[in-house]
Order: structure tokens, then C-alpha cells, then sequence
């Protein structure tokens, strides 16, 4: 597909919605089978949505926050790992954007606004989720090139990704946090297929080890320590605005299902919609879905602008939205009885789903930590300080990376 | 917060009075010209990225990746040489 073929950003909301609606239907059958088919993945791709933020001069197509946010919700509520998809995606391309140099953007940015390259981030590691700076990975030296070895966990389409943004250390650095591009391709990446997770069955996730992976310099993005503090801020900060908004579809296809099972559905010459504790869930459900939405077209505002405010907001969007997802959709499958905990019910499929949106890109307890830390902040409070590492312990940078995901 | 100052050339008082104020409102106290926010444990990483996004607003420069060195974010001093040396072109091009 030429890229004078994509379509223009004013066209995108049409081109989500249209998507949306010719997916609908399948999305239980990839949770089934624990896969997002491949031609699925080709035309969210072809279609230029992977990665629709992007400036246009990269490939992408220009999206504005808002826009990326309403496909967001628009995928979300079809299907989690299909918004998981684009949120990996982009988040290695914002990263890429934003902080790579001139001939990163060259190399990389095309390839994923197009979608021939599909991206995974690759933070989590055994011992390191919420706090990040705990990664162990090595990222050494060795030459012209840099050996990276280590074993990174849950990746998002890590069974499938074309390319890793591996967050590890230094090992020449003094054990600063260090990022660097790793093709999956090389010898030495080994992926292990998990299968039958709780929730985003579809998203193709990976245990990836990576054994003394060679990749050339070049592939190292930012420097090591306050520079890479905010690649990885900064990928996680555009992760949590994805995940929101998918959110918020979530609670949204949610309340519609609730809504019109509640009226087609009779019980004993009543329909539920008659019945006051029935309205009570539902009213519930209109409130937190509504609440979760402008949380998040106000985070959309912010960045819009450019507003320094914009990350906590954004914090609070995501608190916001996966707390929503996780309640309407459990107050849906309780109105859907038994059709909602069939196995193809969609609700159903969502209640689950929703948990790990509570979870990945900063777990709800690590967003009030930083809810909490923006209000005090302001009022002259210092941080705690951090534990020092334990004796043997792998010496971190001084930056402070601690973002969940 | 004022309009993004990126049309004239800055003077030294001036990106030192603004930052101060955004320093101020954020971290909940005046802080001299040397301060180190970051060692006096005032700030984590998400007030970097705030950091940033403030001096790219406020005056119309980008950060590149070089420049994302702490030293040039960690005191308000420090921060005010980075946004004259960022923005001094200007006023050798008026």
C-alpha cells in the first residue's frame, strides 16, 4: 500500500469505526484461540492505525491525542489485545519519535507507521515490575556492537514482535538503565509462547530471553541514565493514555450489552429493565463510563497542548478508566446472569480483561502513588527515600525509573 | 502559567523569574538558583518529564536527546543557562 493511499486524519474516527464493526464478531474466537489472526493484524496495519500518531513525514498519519484516543476505545471495545497491539506499537514509536536520533527515526519509524514491523516493549523482567530500575538485563559494550542477555516477561505480542525495545543496564556505564532496539531476529532471541493468562488471551505473549544478543551501536536509544529516564517515562506515559481510552470502550460496549439484555430479557413476566436493583447497577455503570471518558478527553486536551500536566493527568485518566472498565463490566455480566459467563460472552471476555487493565502500564495502587505524589509534590513534600539496593545487588542508576507496567 | 515566551529574545531575569514560578506552584517552595531538587529528593521521574514539557512550551524550544543531560535540569540556575543557551539565536537573528 503506497502511503498516498492513507487516508487523511480527518478520515480516521470513520476509518476505527468501520473497522470496529467488521471485527466485532470474531474477537471472541482470537480469545479462544489465543491469537490475533495474522490477516487481522495486516489490515489494522494497512489501514495506517498501528501507529496513526505518527507525523505524517514519518509515514503516520498525524493522529491528534484525542483521535488515538477515540480509536483506542473504538479497538478497546472490540477486542483488548487487538488495542494491546496498537498501544505496543506505539508506544515504541513515541519513543522512537520523541527521543531517537535523526537515523533511528529513518530506520524505524516508517516501518512501524506502516505496520511491516510490529514492535514490543520489553520491561518486565522476574524481579523487576513496578520498579523498573530493578531490571537486570545486561546491555554491555563489545566493540562496534552491544551484547545484551537477559529474560524479560509478559511481553505483549512478544511471540510475534519484529522488533524489541529492551530496557536493561549498563554494563559500562555503572549499571545505569540503558535501552536499545533488539531485532527478533538476531541469534540468541528465544521466545517462549505463554498461553491461557488470565485476561488479553488474543495479545500473543511472550517470556523473551534474549542469550547474548549482538546488535550493532546504533540500535541504543538515548543515553544511559537521565536520558533513558525519560525514553522509558515517556513510552509508558503514551502506554497509559492507549490503555484509558481502551478502557473506556471497554465500559462503554459493556453498559450496551448490559442495557439491552436488561430490556429484551424477562423473568417471570418482567423484564430486568423493571427491576430497581437492575436500574441501580446500570445507573452505576452510566456514571463511571461517562466519568472515565472525560478523564480522558481532558488527559487528551492537555497533551494537545503540550501541558507539563498532561502525564499526571493522564495517571488519573488511567486510574480512572481501568477502575471503570473493571466495574461496569462486572456489573454487566452480573445483569447478563448465565449468557454473561458463556464462553463466548463478550462481557464476560471483558471482566477479565478488565483486571489486567487495572494492572499493566502502572497498576491502580502505583497510580495513587503518583496521584498522591503530584498533589503533595506541590505542597512541598519530599519523596521518600528509595531503599538502598541489598548487598550483591546490581548497583542502579541515579534516576529513579519506577513506572509499572 | 503565561503565554509561551518565544518570540523575543530572553533575558536571564526574565526565564529566571518564570522558571521560579514554575518551580514554585510544582514543588511548594522558593528554591535558590542552586538548589538541586533532584539530591534534595523534591522530585521523580515523572516531574522530569514535566520539566521537560514546561521548557518546550514556555519556550517554544526542543529538547533533543543530547540535551537530556540532568545537569542541565537539576536547579533552577542550571535550567535557566540551558533555556538561554537553547533559545540565543533569537536574539542574534533580531
Amino acid at each position: 500500500m503506497s502511503s498516498t493511499a492513507r487516508p487523511a486524519a480527518a478520515d480516521l474516527d470513520t476509518l476505527g469505526a468501520d473497522l470496529a464493526r467488521s471485527l466485532r464478531e470474531d474477537a471472541a474466537a482470537w480469545d479462544a484461540e489465543g491469537e490475533l489472526p495474522a490477516e487481522v493484524r495486516l489490515a489494522v496495519a494497512q489501514a495506517g492505525l498501528l501507529a496513526a500518531e505518527l507525523p505524517r513525514d514519518h509515514g503516520g498519519l498525524g493522529a491528534s491525542p484525542a483521535q488515538l484516543g477515540e480509536l483506542c476505545a473504538r479497538l478497546g471495545g472490540v477486542c483488548s489485545s487487538l488495542r494491546g497491539l496498537v498501544t505496543v506499537q506505539s508506544m515504541v514509536a513515541a519513543a522512537l519519535l520523541r527521543w531517537g536520533t535523526a537515523q533511528q527515526r529513518e530506520r524505524w519509524l516508517p516501518g512501524l507507521a506502516r505496520g511491516e514491523l510490529i514492535a514490543a516493549f520489553a520491561a518486565t523482567e522476574t524481579e523487576a515490575g513496578s520498579d523498573l530500575a530493578a531490571v537486570g538485563t545486561a546491555v554491555e559494550e563489545h566493540g562496534d556492537e552491544l551484547v545484551v542477555t537477559g529474560e524479560k516477561r509478559w511481553i505483549t505480542f512478544g511471540e510475534i514482535a519484529d522488533v524489541f525495545l529492551v530496557l536493561g543496564v549498563s554494563g559500562t556505564a555503572g549499571g545505569r538503565p540503558a535501552a536499545v532496539l533488539v531485532e527478533g531476529d538476531r541469534p540468541g532471541v528465544v521466545r517462549e509462547p505463554v498461553r491461557g493468562q488470565l485476561g488479553m488471551r488474543a495479545a500473543q505473549l511472550a517470556h523473551v530471553r534474549f542469550d547474548r544478543v549482538r546488535v550493532p551501536r546504533a540500535n541504543a536509544v538515548a543515553p544511559a541514565g537521565f536520558g533513558l529516564s525519560h525514553v522509558v517515562a515517556g513510552a509508558l506515559d503514551h502506554g497509559r493514555f492507549t490503555v484509558a481510552w481502551g478502557c473506556v470502550g471497554m465500559a462503554e460496549a459493556c453498559l450496551r450489552e448490559a442495557a439491552g439484555h436488561a430490556v429484551r430479557r424477562s423473568q417471570g413476566g418482567v423484564a430486568l429493565a423493571e427491576h430497581q436493583q437492575v436500574r441501580s447497577l446500570l445507573a452505576r455503570a452510566v456514571v463511571d463510563s461517562r466519568a472515565a471518558r472525560e478523564l480522558c478527553l481532558r488527559a487528551a486536551r492537555l497533551r494537545e497542548r503540550g501541558e507539563p500536566d498532561a502525564i499526571a493527568e493522564t495517571v488519573a485518566a488511567k486510574y480512572a478508566a481501568a477502575a471503570a472498565a473493571s466495574s461496569v463490566a462486572g456489573n454487566a455480566v452480573q445483569v447478563l446472569g448465565a449468557a454473561g459467563c458463556a464462553p463466548d460472552s463478550t462481557v464476560g471476555r471483558f471482566y477479565r480483561d478488565a483486571k489486567i487493565m487495572e494492572i499493566i502500564e502502572g497498576s491502580a495502587q502505583v497510580c495513587e502513588l503518583h496521584i498522591a505524589d503530584h498533589l503533595l509534590r506541590a505542597h512541598g513534600h519530599r519523596q521518600a527515600p528509595r531503599p538502598r539496593p541489598r548487598a550483591g545487588q546490581r548497583p542502579r542508576g541515579a534516576q529513579e525509573n519506577g513506572e509499572a507496567r | 502559567m503565561g503565554t509561551p515566551n518565544n518570540a523575543d529574545a530572553l533575558t536571564g531575569p526574565v526565564v529566571t523569574k518564570e522558571l521560579s514560578e514554575f518551580l514554585t506552584a510544582n514543588l511548594g517552595q522558593e528554591l535558590a538558583p542552586d538548589d538541586d531538587y533532584f539530591t534534595m529528593g523534591l522530585v521523580n521521574s515523572l516531574f522530569a518529564m514535566e520539566l521537560v514539557t514546561f521548557v518546550e512550551r514556555q519556550y517554544g524550544i526542543e529538547v533533543q536527546v543530547e540535551d537530556l543531560d540532568l545537569d542541565n535540569f537539576r536547579s533552577l540556575g542550571r535550567l535557566r543557562d540551558f533555556v538561554l543557551a537553547k533559545t540565543a539565536h533569537r536574539g542574534a537573528a533580531a
